[in-house]
């Protein structure tokens, strides 16, 4: 059984993206707004839609949204379950198993934020603790995401004899191309090495750099048959794999998951290959969602980019940018261009096949995309053109 | 098998005003806080197998077994890994300025972890795989009272 080759994204929308609390627009608003621009962008009207995914517990309800939108029979409303932004890639991969199944014909992935309205993502929650745990965690100081997730970069940092470059190097390319992209929050400011180096600690090893945005906007993208999309405008971007991983105890609570060290991908990353047929060198070019920087780097070793002992040597600047061997977060990604959770780092992944991306990959026919690391249950999806069909 | 008193060490490591230790709802880690208040370890144990696990489960994960204890352990442990935090994610850390935590590997438990803090100087320099001992923070004026379980590097 699988999904290859069977669903394609027929195209991909966006609101402008806006600092944390600086949109002017409700939440639900931005969706409606990220969904009709996916539908114009994709060639196809809005009354189409039979079918809403999405994940990290969005707030804007798929009965609410067929309402506003007039929709007459839908069939498929789906929440990834867990993981928040872990499950990015997940909610495309849900839609992918709704159209193959039979169950709708045209779904929307949508993911849609306003802080403003409904309180800071990245300050303490409840989010992203098993009940109890905070008891465990806060009254230690472990409160909000970076506290959450740099001892994990840290175990690993030590594991490999991993040095900041690397962590710096994810940083610097993710603003390298932001810089090239007129809708990223970055752009027209650009990081440099001294930059990244005097930039204050969040929580070692975390700098302020290595630490995605709290942005406000919504994304989202239309999902259809291979056959459909092959009669719309936009070039054929066909999912050749996706799906979500849970490791061995990775939910092992009070940070007592046995594979510590590491962004939770070893598990799906061997069945996602296996899924495309393909291998991390077939790889053009890499959408990896930076919760922070530590979890990209331990990413791209799970998927097999390079050996955690190889990372000092491969995980550099010039590799990862546009011309190297890894293009890595080519709209700027959840660093530079805006933190949607990963939509927007899908909707990358996609343009690039679609040969609309702002730092464009030569001939790119395989694009990967995970959702966020160290965030289980953990996603990816592949995305091939045509061409690798 | 107790820890070294806090007394030893004056006041508390953190400000007062953060979420509180303590037992949730369904009790399943009612007797760990429980031994806290009583400056003994215990970890969940499997009655059946006698694995380890923690947080602690409704059933053992290794042989599906309901009947699960509590045996106590020593509270020496190692630096399994760490973080400096500088940026303050609540208010009552608005002053408190950087602090260590620690998470903290039982050999005598197979290994299980432990979230605490690292006493001591904040900017010290940190080792994974440093001997670290605990120490009892309690907090009784905390309404219900609660106790936590701090580190030291051992001497």
């Amino acid at each position: 059984m699988t999904m290859r080759g069977k669903v394609a994204v027929a195209g991909v929308g966006e609101t402008a993206y806006y600092k944390h609390g600086q949109t002017p627009y409700p939440e639900f608003k931005l969706t409606l707004t990220a969904i009709l621009a996916a539908c114009e962008n994709a060639g196809i009207s809005p009354r189409e839609i039979d079918g809403f995914s999405s994940y990290s517990a969005d707030r804007n309800d798929p009965v609410r949204l067929a309402a506003a939108l007039g929709l007459s029979d839908v069939g498929l409303s789906c929440m990834q379950w867990q993981g928040g932004g872990g499950g990015a890639a997940a909610a495309v991969a849900n839609a992918a198993a709704g159209i193959v199944s039979g169950q709708a014909n045209c779904v929307v992935v949508h993911r849609g934020l306003a802080q403003g309205e409904f309180g800071r993502f990245g300050q303490f929650n409840l989010f992203y603790g098993v009940p109890g745990d905070i008891a465990h965690t806060a009254p230690y100081g472990v409160l909000a995401p970076p506290q959450v997730f740099a001892m994990r970069a840290m175990r690993f940092m030590h594991d490999h004899s991993v040095r900041q470059d690397a962590l710096r190097a994810i940083a610097l390319a993710s603003y390298h191309h932001a810089q090239s992209n007129p809708r990223a929050l970055m752009r027209g400011r650009p990081l440099d090495e001294a930059k990244y180096d005097s930039s204050r600690w969040i929580a070692e090893p975390y700098h302020l750099y290595d630490c995605c945005m709290e942005n406000d906007g919504a994304a989202a993208m239309i999902l259809v048959s291979a056959d459909r999309a092959r009669d719309l405008p936009n070039p054929p971007c066909y999912l050749l794999a996706g799906g979500c991983g849970i490791g061995y105890r990775d939910g092992a609570w009070v940070h007592n998951a046995p594979d510590y060290g590491a962004s939770g991908f070893a598990t799906l990353a061997g069945r996602l290959y296996a899924m495309a047929g393909i291998g991390p060198g077939d790889v053009d070019t890499v959408q990896v969602y930076e919760n922070f920087t530590g979890g990209v780097v331990m990413a791209l070793v799970e998927f097999g980019f390079c050996t955690a002992d190889e990372v000092n040597a491969f995980v550099t600047k010039d590799n990862l940018i546009v011309g190297g061997r890894l293009p890595l977060n080519t709209s700027g990604g959840n660093l530079a261009e805006c933190y949607m959770h990963g939509m927007g780092l899908l909707i990358e992944g996609v343009r690039q096949i679609y040969r609309q991306s702002t730092a464009q990959v030569h001939d790119a026919d395989v694009s990967l995309v995970t959702g966020g690391p160290m965030a289980p249950p953990v996603s990816a999806c592949l995305f091939g053109s045509e061409r690798v069909l | 098998m107790t820890g070294q008193r806090l007394s030893d060490v004056p006041g508390q490591y953190l400000a007062e005003g953060l979420p509180p230790g303590g037992a949730r709802q369904d009790g399943l880690d009612l007797p760990f806080w429980n031994g806290l208040a009583q400056e003994r370890l215990l970890i969940q144990r499997c009655g059946r197998c006698g694995s380890w696990q923690w947080g602690p489960e409704w059933i053992c994960h290794n042989c599906l077994s309901f009947d699960l204890g509590w045996d106590e352990v020593a509270p020496r442990g190692q630096i399994y890994s760490w973080e400096r935090n500088w940026h303050p994610s609540h208010d009552a850390l608005r002053d408190q300025g950087p602090y260590l935590v620690v998470l903290v590997e039982l050999p005598e438990a197979a290994g299980i972890r432990l979230i605490g803090n690292l006493l001591g100087d904040p900017l010290q320099t940190v080792a994974i795989g440093s001997p670290v001992v605990g120490l009892f923070e309690h907090h009784r004026e905390a309404s219900p009272n609660y106790s936590l379980l701090q580190w030291r590097i051992a001497r």
